[in-house]
């Protein structure tokens, strides 16, 4: 276990980096009652998956890495974020435009 | 000399990773939204730190320009567009705090047991001096990867094999298509409606 400040960075502490940003991310969208809050959470999340794809990636934390499929798969995540944001900013803009509020907890139009 | 006593990779990512995840604390803790796109700025711009640090420039750049030049951007403007003062600052409950502090503690607990647990992930690289500073450079190898050439991967002897490495073309592809879709879509959602009385009146 290396948990020493001044040793050498291992992919271990990336990983726990990763994992703080990952469980923020998921207790982020479980408490914010906006909803541009949950999506901040989401983008939260999918950082934390980029960096343990970059940390296995990397040839100066580990001998035998991912190699270039690493950073690859992390580009293709920051892509896709991208995408889920801007489509996701439109479905909570026009929830905000039908229904003049933005909570989360309000959108239970479908509740039956 | 005390600077020169200093290891500066160990220095900055600690200062990086602390930056990241105190901000990232910070999102989750404020319940003004206009801070917390803020802040968010703020902690995904210390991520790009930790790529570069890992030796992934070209993700850390990237990450710079989409990530806090393009989608969060988008999110401040969602955010402006939204913020009428009734919804900038709308407090969680007390009960729901203590759920999801019970859930994300669990989780963290878990996943950082599971990250030190495993040895091979918290040894450091013994021969770290003896990556050669021209194999880092990866932005060359990341175009020819998504162009469907993977140099970095030549040396793989069974010819079958080889050609199924045929890097990301595909996924770069899809990718892009993807990206269209979702630019239409996005600016068909969120048109401004013409209502139909108006039209017929």
């Amino acid at each position: 276990m290396n948990l020493m400040l001044f040793g050498t960075v291992t992919v271990a502490q990336y990983m726990l980096v990763g994992a703080v940003l990952f469980v923020t991310g998921v207790v982020c969208m479980a408490t914010k009652r906006n909803a541009l809050g949950v999506l901040m959470g989401i983008e939260l999340v999918l950082n934390g998956a980029n960096i343990n794809f970059i940390a296995f990636g990397s040839k100066y934390l580990r001998p035998e890495s991912l190699g270039l499929d690493g950073p690859l798969i992390a580009l293709f995540v920051i892509v896709l974020a991208a995408g889920e944001a801007a489509v996701a900013l439109a479905i909570a803009l026009n929830f905000y435009n039908n229904h003049t509020t933005i909570d989360v907890d309000r959108a239970d139009d479908l509740k039956g | 000399m005390l600077f020169a006593a200093l290891d500066w990779h160990q220095l900055f990512f600690a200062l990086f990773a602390l930056i990241t995840c105190v901000f990232a604390l910070a999102v989750l803790f404020t319940s003004n939204v206009v801070r917390m796109a803020f802040y968010l700025v703020i902690s995904l711009g210390a991520t790009s730190g930790l790529f570069f640090l890992a030796g992934a420039e070209f993700v850390g750049a990237m990450q710079l320009m989409i990530y806090v030049g393009g989608t969060l951007v988008l999110l401040i403007f969602g955010v402006m567009l939204t913020a009428q003062s009734r919804f900038v600052s709308m407090k969680t409950s007390a009960g729901d705090w203590v759920v999801a502090a019970g859930v994300g503690g669990c989780l963290l607990a878990l996943l950082a047991l599971v990250a030190f647990r495993v040895p091979a992930w918290s040894e450091p690289n013994a021969d770290v001096a003896n990556v050669a500073l021209a194999e880092s450079k990866t932005s060359t190898q990341i175009g020819l990867a998504l162009s469907g050439i993977r140099v970095d991967k030549l040396d793989q002897p069974n010819e079958v094999l080889r050609s199924g490495m045929s890097g990301y073309l595909l996924p770069f592809v899809i990718v892009s298509v993807h990206l269209l879709v979702v630019l239409i879509g996005a600016a068909y959602m969120a048109r401004t409606k013409i209502r139909a009385d108006r039209i017929d009146g």
